[in-house]
């Protein structure tokens, strides 16, 4: 890809977030792309691209009354988005469509007209990991956490306190969800979950869509928003499988990438003025920090309570809580990218201040697989 | 609450992991080889996941392994044999291969789930066709 050939010309989340019982799964996919159509001043006979995640873009583009020529239904959990962006890129690039929509929706809380998921006896999850008891991911997500705390010989109260900074952000934020501060004692003492992890390590539940339309960089100087630019992308893949995740302290599919993103767009890690690192639970920013290259191994929790990416450190990470106190519908990425256009605009309630580049990071399923956007307000 | 339903989810053979069930079932840990790396992997498939080679065989594991990582869920599974707290655990196999697994015959506390320590294999019969490879702290 060339850096800063696609832009994000709009940008929004549904009109309300958090519980949801009056608003179907559809519904908020729709929500979110008509609030993003109206952000870019486009209508549905504009867009000419649909990508959704779980749900088929099909079904999103006939209910906007949408006429696609190009659809995305790539969907490996909630980095999807991420992924789509990568795509979009590339599909806009070759001139396969001129705006494109990428709808995310979630009644993961009240679950209002939700697509059933199952887990089949014969697959390779039903025959080698449902046997044993695990239930979703709090039960399985966590499992590699034992042995990397165990590898760099980290207390769990550095652990913990990845929600506690991240709740900090999430108190300067009018929609989060959980905006109260809290302590590491607060955390630890929470009910626990899946040792070691408490509610408070774990992502809240919620309802709510967000939507992003991505156009050329030359037709987006002439539209509504300022454009913010995509100067690099990547995804990666590992198993859906945690219990055949290679290296416990490590993703493979953070790596790749995080690698690629950073190759595509020519950035170096100190251009980075603002990170956002999906954080289902508490020990996704420590994975994240590590295997991007922010951090050496076993150096992000001390670099997190060292207070380097809390509210006016050097790399400010999460400013909107996150996935842990801002929202948390089920496939969390869309909401991450929406905050880095926020922070790329100038209009984020954590803004910081004089930022230009935003690196956006996203995990699907259980460590199975990533995406990773970097967005700047200069055009490269 | 019947006595004779499995309280577990029951694993469903494919052609390519029949032979590990079948393992189970006679109280082996059935592992594949990679012939040209000379690798073990799991979960069960006909060809090398190192490279893509069909010459592989099957042979029967030790059964030994660590105690690799868990966690320790508190919440029930619905209709589940084990009462929570129960740890979800991976094992590391003196093969080389991972997989889940529940530690028997242990207390669910992380005091006595000592990760590294060697546990040892065990099956609990599901069904006719099913016995489940869970595993227990090796007696010393």
């Amino acid at each position: 890809m060339k850096p800063g050939s696609v832009a994000v010309v709009g940008a929004a989340e549904t009109t309300e977030m958090g519980k949801l019982p009056h608003v179907s799964n559809i519904m908020l996919h729709a929500d979110a792309a008509l609030n993003a159509m109206e952000d870019a001043g486009l209508k549905p006979s504009d867009i000419d691209g649909v990508a959704t995640a779980r749900e088929v873009p099909t079904e999103i583009a006939h209910y906007l009354g949408i006429q696609p020529r190009w659809v995305d239904g790539t969907s490996v959990g909630g980095c999807s988005f991420m992924v789509h962006v990568r795509h979009a890129v590339a599909a806009l690039e070759a001139g396969l469509a001129n705006n494109i929509l990428i709808t995310h929706g979630e009644s993961g809380r009240s679950q209002v007209g939700m697509t059933p998921r199952a887990i089949g006896a014969g697959m390779l999850e039903g025959q080698f990991q449902l046997p044993y008891g695990v239930m979703n991911p709090p039960t399985m997500f966590t499992i590699p956490v034992l042995r990397y705390l165990k590898t760099y010989n980290i207390p769990i109260e550095k652990l913990a306190n990845v929600a506690v900074v991240q709740r900090e952000y999430a108190a300067m934020h009018p929609r989060a969800y959980m905006r109260d501060p809290i302590t590491v004692d607060d955390v630890l003492n929470a009910k626990m979950i899946a040792y070691p992890f408490t509610l408070l390590m774990c992502c809240l539940v919620t309802d709510g869509g967000g939507a992003l339309i991505l156009s050329r960089a030359d037709r987006a100087k002439d539209m509504k928003q300022k454009p913010v630019y995509i100067l690099g992308v990547g995804e990666g893949a590992e198993t859906t499988m945690i219990s055949q995740m290679k290296d416990f302290t490590s993703s493979q599919a953070f790596r790749i990438s995080g690698a690629e993103a950073f190759r595509t767009s020519g950035i170096k890690h100190s251009d980075v003025d603002h990170l956002m690192i999906y954080d289902a639970f508490a020990h996704l920013p420590l994975y994240g920090l590590e295997d991007l290259g922010f951090c050496g191994r076993g150096e992000a929790a001390d670099f997190i309570w060292e207070r380097n990416t809390a509210p006016g450190g050097n790399l400010p990470l999460n400013t909107n809580g996150g996935g842990l106190s801002y929202m948390h519908s089920g496939m969390y990425g869309m909401y991450a990218l929406q905050e880095s256009v926020r922070q790329m605009r100038g209009i984020s309630p954590a803004q910081v201040d004089g930022a230009e580049i935003s690196f956006c990071h996203g995990v699907g399923g259980m460590f199975a697989a990533s995406g990773s956007v970097v967005f700047s307000n200069v055009a490269p | 609450m019947s006595d004779q339903k499995p309280r577990r989810p029951v694993p469903k053979p494919t052609p390519e992991t029949q032979h590990f069930w079948d393992g189970c079932k006679n109280g082996e840990l059935i592992l594949q080889r990679c012939m040209d790396t000379g690798k073990a992997y799991f979960p069960p498939r006909p060809f090398s996941p190192y490279t893509g080679s069909r010459n592989v065989e099957t042979f029967r594991a030790s059964g030994k392994g660590i105690l690799y990582s868990y966690v320790i869920n508190h919440r029930a599974p619905a209709n589940f044999i084990l009462e929570p707290p129960f740890a979800i655990a991976v094992v590391e196999l003196e093969e080389g291969p991972r997989m889940m697994t529940n530690i028997i015959d242990c207390e669910q506390t992380p005091e006595a789930l000592e990760l590294d320590m060697p546990v040892e294999v065990a099956f609990e019969h599901l069904t006719d066709d099913i016995s489940l490879p869970v595993f227990r702290p090796t007696q010393s």
